[in-house]
């Protein structure tokens, strides 16, 4: 054979001769035992008179589009599979995550390489075909000789997905297990660009995403999510310890807003599974009209006492490490805790760091506004002083939170 | 929502129960249907009127199948159907598909057409414009907004409830007319019964339910609210089908039963009752022939895309989804363009809709009940046996009466008789 490529389409049918050359049937699929070898093909179904056939990848003699010849004809009915990832039963017209081109995709055909090894052969799963080349192979399976396919295709751009960028989603956990699935792939992606993968998905197929993805990873993905029913059906969907996991994990503003619009019982079978003080953080935001500067604000901030100094700031920042990312604004608290001021973080870096905050500040009345404060005018104070973090303080001028603008960006974009 | 909070009560319960249910619904009665209708009280008065609880029902069970595997699966029926049926199935699903909605485009157009020609515009002004607004509404707005917009134009279905009332009909004999059902031996009668029911239920419903309940993030859990929204949108449609009937059996048949060419014919008919009914009837027409132009070659579109696995979705970029965009935009060109073209055999097209439908139906509704009772993919919520045993007898009748009228839209085709 001129190519050592071989499609999925082409197996299928593909006749197979014992040693004599006698017809003992047509295959029917093809597995790989993802726990054995990941790529090789490792039985190959084949359809008899009566019964269905293993035929072991060591059976095999020689491949090629005129059949299967095999060197060994001790073959062994075919039964269990349940360590077996089939071709056409698992794969062939189901959806994958593309992890590199970031989409779903629909499996249309396979390609295999056919290699040559210890004088047999052997077939590697290579690509996962999708778009309209492989359409056009599966519209002309069994009906045109596969010679003739070949040819006629050429014409058409083919379009593949290399096999190790192929993550299946299997929503059975312990066959996830038995087939060595994981989401390895997708934890390296941006968490916007899973949000919009697993938006496209069925409700299964998330819940499997969700339950095998590292909690962090799996946080950041559901904050990127655009509706927050979808991000209540999805944690719902998952047992109560896992949703925990993944709550604890997301800042407290958003768990709380996917919190409130869960059922009452299914969002306290998740607050009675979390950490305390997570805990404590949401059920205090949950506390708050979603539409309210209290239900939007975020409990995790930078305080500093105004009486300090600029390495005291430092410090606090130090210890509040996991906030940095998207620290813009430290705030200055008096001894009973009632904000004070506001500056930028990068005035911090200006003077020297013995230097006293409370000067770095200003002298302008910091903005802040009420717990009770409108979604409107939240908005429209963060527009109008261009403001990175909005202060959100309690009646006695205690702060208790911060809106981010980029809490306001999403907010604007649900209209 | 946030937009819908602000709103007066009534007007909350009311948004709050329409949805992809009641839209479906209400395309449902798009230029052909009303032409139908129209036909239907025009030729025979107040005595087809018995048949519109049956066709309720009928649409109830085939649309509550969709909207439940929506649910439970959050996949769309081409989805299920390539993931169940193969490639093969689905593509040739997806031909007839695209053929017939096609057909149902143009017949779309040409209401819009018809309707503002009453209005002394010309169908070479109103036809592209009408193609490019339904392009730009769906590409470039967001899914929300447009779907604001649609639950908006359902509203206005109103109208025929108001023109209706406004020729004051015999509300006596309508009431008595829909209880009593009456065969008569004539082939006009049957065929205008297999006609109504064909007009009423259409395969692409099927797709644009299910993928509208997925799109919507509908759940299980929420299933019985959908549940209701999906019944009380069949019954709105058979409601407005009513007054449309009523209306031209008033206006129509009870000065002389005749048959009427088009839907525009029929508001024509309203003309001497008062300006108003005339033009509301007009203006039911005009919405209800955009509103399917619009939903239409989406709802295709996304079905195909979906089915064979590209790439689909309005927040796609063209250079992302390009068949998506080709498809969608092709259906919009192709049907309106054939309005425009002097002496196209619109007719025939019409006809041709009406087989392909035909084929396409049986088909689809085979698929939807196999799909749902596979337990592997609905759970616990397959049908029971009762319901199962209900919905093939209504799939039989459904069957029995496309059979009849893709013989009929054959015969016509080829042998167009003394109409």
């Amino acid at each position: 054979m001129a190519s050592s490529l071989l499609f999925l389409t082409e197996l299928m049918g593909m006749r197979v001769f014992d040693l004599k050359g006698r017809r003992i049937g047509r295959v029917r699929d093809a597995c790989v035992s993802p726990r054995v070898d990941r790529i090789r093909i490792d039985q190959f179904l084949v359809g008899g008179e009566w019964n269905w056939w293993t035929v072991r990848h060591d059976q095999v003699s020689s491949i090629s589009l005129d059949g299967i010849y095999l060197r060994d004809e001790q073959l062994v009915p075919y039964h269990d599979d349940v360590w077996m990832l089939r071709m056409v039963r698992d794969l062939l017209d189901q959806q994958i995550i593309d992890a590199k081109g970031r989409k779903v995709v629909r499996v249309n055909d396979v390609t295999f390489d056919l290699k040559r090894l210890n004088a047999h052969d052997e077939l590697h799963v290579l690509e996962v075909d999708v778009g309209m080349r492989s359409i056009f192979r599966r519209l002309c399976q069994g009906i045109v000789p596969p010679r003739a396919v070949r040819r006629l295709m050429a014409g058409i751009a083919p379009n593949s997905i290399r096999w190790e960028f192929c993550n299946i989603i299997e929503p059975d956990p312990q066959r996830r297990l038995r087939l060595k699935i994981d989401m390895k792939a997708l934890e390296s992606m941006h968490p916007a660009d899973l949000a919009d993968i697993v938006e496209e998905l069925s409700h299964e197929d998330r819940e499997a995403v969700f339950e095998s993805l590292d909690s962090e990873v799996a946080a950041e993905a559901l904050s990127e999510v655009d509706d927050t029913k979808t991000q209540a059906a999805i944690l719902e969907s998952l047992d109560a310890d896992r949703a925990a996991d993944i709550v604890e994990e997301m800042s407290p503003d958003e768990a709380a807003d996917v919190l409130a619009e869960m059922t009452e019982a299914s969002s306290e079978a998740i607050l009675d599974e979390m950490e305390a003080a997570e805990k404590t953080d949401v059920e205090e935001l949950l506390e708050f009209d979603e539409d309210s500067a209290g239900g939007l604000m975020n409990s995790e901030y930078i305080a500093v006492p105004d009486t300090g100094t600029v390495a005291d700031a430092m410090r606090i920042i130090r210890e509040n490490e996991e906030q940095v990312d998207t620290l813009t604004t430290v705030f200055l608290t008096d001894g009973a805790g009632r904000l004070t001021g506001a500056l930028p973080v990068g005035r911090l870096f200006l003077v020297d760091q013995t230097a006293l905050v409370k000067p770095l500040a200003g002298e302008d009345e910091v903005v802040a506004v009420p717990v009770t404060e409108r979604r409107k005018r939240v908005e429209e104070l963060v527009d109008k002083y261009n403001l990175m973090t909005l202060p959100v303080v309690d009646e006695t001028g205690v702060l208790v939170g911060a809106v981010t603008a980029d809490d306001v960006i999403s907010m604007l974009r649900q209209d | 929502m946030r937009l819908v909070e602000r709103l007066p009560r009534p007007l909350i319960v009311f948004f709050t129960v329409i949805g992809p249910g009641f839209i479906t619904a209400m395309v449902d009665n798009d230029a052909g249907g009303i032409y139908t209708y129209s036909q239907a009280g025009a030729r025979f008065g107040y005595m087809l009127l018995w048949t519109l609880p049956p066709i309720a029902l009928l649409l109830v069970i085939t649309q509550e199948m969709n909207a439940r595997m929506g649910a439970v699966t959050g996949k769309g029926l081409s989805d299920l159907i390539r993931e169940e049926f193969g490639l093969r199935a689905t593509f040739g699903l997806m031909t007839l598909l695209v053929v017939a909605n096609l057909t149902n485009v143009m017949a779309n157009f040409a209401g819009v057409a018809s309707a503002l020609e009453l209005f002394r515009v010309s169908k070479y002004v109103s036809v592209p414009l009408a193609a490019a607004a339904v392009w730009f509404l769906v590409v470039k707005g967001t899914y929300h907004s447009v779907e604001k917009i649609f639950l908006f134009a359902c509203v206005t279905y109103i109208a025929y409830i108001v023109a209706a009332v406004l020729i004051s009909p015999d509300w006596e004999a309508s009431a008595l007319a829909s209880v009593r059902p009456v065969i008569r031996w004539d082939p006009l009668y049957l065929t205008l019964i297999v006609g109504l029911v064909g007009t009423s239920v259409a395969p692409w419903m099927q797709f644009y339910l299910q993928a509208a309940v997925v799109e919507k993030g509908v759940t299980v859990k929420e299933y019985a609210e959908s549940r209701i929204e999906v019944i009380v949108g069949c019954i709105v449609m058979v409601v407005v089908a009513f007054f449309i009937i009523v209306a031209c059996a008033a206006a129509i048949w009870q000065k002389g039963p005749r048959d009427i060419t088009s839907a525009a014919d029929a508001a024509l008919a309203l003309r001497p009752f008062g300006e108003y009914a005339y033009l509301l009837f007009c203006a039911g027409l005009l919405n209800a022939s955009l509103f399917a132009a619009s939903i239409l070659p989406l709802s295709t579109a996304y079905s195909v895309c979906e089915g064979l696995g590209f790439e689909s979705g309005v927040n796609k970029r063209f250079r992302e989804a390009p068949v998506f965009y080709w498809l969608y935009t092709g259906l919009i060109v192709i049907g309106a363009a054939v309005v425009l073209i002097p002496g196209f055999p619109l007719v025939r097209m019409i006809l041709l809709s009406q087989v392909v439908n035909g084929v396409l139906l049986p088909l689809v509704l085979v698929f939807t009940l196999r799909l749902v009772n596979n337990a592997n993919l609905m759970h616990e919520w397959t049908n029971s046996r009762f319901y199962n045993a209900v919905a093939w007898i209504a799939v039989f009748i459904l069957i029995a009466m496309t059979v009849v009228l893709v013989g009929s839209s054959v015969r016509e085709m080829f042998f167009p008789g003394p109409a």
